[in-house]
């Protein structure tokens, strides 16, 4: 079981969930988030005030899943997210103690498969 | 000087006083329809959309003094006017003709008002995806290949003033040819690149709605002020222009609460702006009982343009054509049916004998979306040809604000390092710390 941690661009996170659906996995969280990651840095000029925009925009998905998932969510996430541009973003996995469902109590394996129907 | 009695015998103080407020109340109407448009599109594109409004005050109001406003009102040929008006040659303080009572330089400022509006309008069409630089382009050859060429068959003596069609407040010019120009723009151009596969929700909606307010209150201006004096005609459209959205908004609670059960704001905004619309042509040749009549029924085609188009592949992205095009083509034809001339002094319609004046308003909704349309086609294919009209995929994603204008709506200064050139030297200095 790890959690699968994707930080993209906002544009692509439609791709992204897009993505995801059809591998098939269900149970996502995104979140905005502001990150640098060395892309080529913005400029903004507003009145006098040139200003280089040193944090971007970014999208953060949080996938819990169970082992066999694992590789099917990373390419779903590299699959939608990427442009071949400096920005695309990173994916981090890593290991998960315990996943409880709330409603069930279920915990593990049980609570980050999704329920059918 | 022994001529400024003279001069000034022709002109009427209250009219004069009117019709500068009404300019200024027109002209306010493209700020706020920046807001409308801003608040109805993504929040990464807020400014590039207001910033196309603002660019069509620069734009068409050079264009409109230079030679715009000449070919337009300049001599009454059947299809476009002279250029004797060019750089605004001889429009002064004397009244433009007759009947006139007010300066001609107050004159082509007032119409100046309502050529820049109409550039703004058909901006609706290509939002989020149009190159500014093309976008600036086709502006200043759209505001005169088609926005003067129209108001001169509409009101500079032209083919179809010529025959006796009325169109009070622009109809013509403004709505239809807004509306239509719109469609072919957004075909030349083409979709947004989510369009179809995203939902592409506005971003602010109570940016539409003070938008939209602004416009009603400016549009008192638009169609009080195209009667050029305080006289009957004007003050019937300026009452019309209050009855007619109003009930327009009736017609779309109505509809709104059928379909889904809750009445939209934005679906409110849209409404107003359509019942205003409506009223344009008609506003100082109706009724105020026709003026209601309209707003009820003339809502319903603008209605249902706006639930179908966006089941299309056309991204007409604003919808200039259901609010705009529709709503225009359905208030020139309505005033061919029930015109009244104990209102308005001058012509009946179809329901009080004269069916003549049908065929006028008709032969106006046929002529002017065609040639909007035509005109603005080809205008857009052959600008199309000599630079590229969209932004690049990579740009659209990113959002046009950032792309052309280097700026955002929403800036929050976290991560931002001031750029300050320092004996040739950029120092960097660190103004706000993310933490």
């Amino acid at each position: 079981m790890k959690l699968v941690v994707g930080i993209v661009r906002p544009e692509k996170a439609n791709d992204v969930l897009e993505a995801l659906y059809r591998a098939e996995v269900r149970g996502v969280s995104m979140s905005r988030v502001q990150g640098h990651g060395g892309e080529l840095e913005r400029v903004e000029t507003y009145r006098g005030t040139t200003v280089q925009m040193g944090l971007a925009e970014k999208v953060r998905f949080e996938i819990a899943v169970s082992d066999e998932f694992v590789q099917p969510t990373v390419d779903a996430l590299c699959e939608g997210a990427r442009t071949g541009e400096v920005g695309d973003g990173k994916i981090f996995v890593m290991p998960l103690d315990q996943a409880v469902r709330i409603r069930t109590g279920e915990i593990d394996h049980g609570a980050v498969t999704p329920v059918d129907k | 000087m022994n001529a400024l009695p003279s001069v000034f015998a022709a002109i009427d103080s209250g009219d004069t006083a009117w019709m500068m407020a009404a300019t200024a109340l027109v002209l306010m109407m493209t700020p706020a329809l920046g807001l409308f448009y801003a608040g109805l599109v993504r929040s990464k594109n807020t400014l590039n959309t207001f910033m196309m409004c603002i660019a069509a005050i620069a734009v068409a109001m050079v264009t409109w003094a230079l030679v715009g406003y000449s070919l337009a009102f300049d001599g009454t040929g059947d299809l476009i006017g002279g250029l004797g008006y060019v750089g605004l040659h001889g429009v002064d303080f004397l009244p433009r003709n007759d009947e006139s009572t007010i300066p001609h330089l107050l004159f082509m400022a007032f119409q100046a008002t309502f050529c820049i509006i109409t550039v703004a309008l058909v901006s609706g069409a290509v939002v989020e995806r149009m190159r500014f630089g093309a976008f600036l382009v086709f502006a200043a050859l759209w505001s005169v290949l088609v926005y003067a060429v129209l108001a001169h068959w509409a009101f500079g003596g032209g083919w179809l003033a010529e025959r006796g069609t009325l169109d009070f407040a622009g109809g013509v010019p403004v709505e239809m040819a807004s509306g239509f120009s719109a469609l072919a723009a957004a075909l030349v151009v083409g979709s947004r690149k989510d369009y179809g596969r995203q939902a592409l929700l506005p971003h602010n909606a109570m940016y539409v709605l003070l938008g939209a307010g602004l416009l009603w209150f400016g549009w008192f201006g638009f169609n009080g002020g195209s009667g050029f004096n305080t006289g009957t005609n004007s003050v019937l459209a300026f009452t019309n222009t209050l009855i007619t959205p109003a009930c327009a908004l009736v017609t779309w609670f109505a509809l709104d609460l059928i379909r889904g059960r809750k009445a939209t704001a934005i679906g409110a905004a849209t409404a107003i702006i359509v019942g205003c619309v409506l009223i344009t042509p008609a506003g100082g040749f109706i009724s105020p009982g026709w003026a209601m009549v309209l707003g009820f029924l003339g809502a319903l085609p603008c209605y249902a343009m706006i639930q179908w188009r966006p089941r299309t592949r056309v991204d007409e992205t604003l919808d200039v054509l259901a609010a705009h095009g529709i709503a225009g083509f359905t208030g020139i034809l309505f005033i061919g049916l029930v015109a009244q001339i104990g209102w308005n002094g001058l012509a009946d319609g179809l329901f009080y004998g004269n069916a003549d004046q049908l065929l006028d308003q008709a032969l106006a909704a046929i002529a002017t979306p065609a040639y909007a349309f035509i005109v603005t086609f080809i205008l857009l294919k052959v600008i199309g040809a000599l630079m590229p009209l969209r932004a690049s995929e990579h740009d659209e994603a990113v959002g046009m604000d950032v792309t052309y204008h280097g700026e955002e709506a929403y800036v929050t200064g976290e991560g931002a390092i001031l750029v300050m050139p320092a004996d040739g030297d950029e120092v960097k200095v660190p103004v706000a710390n993310p933490g």
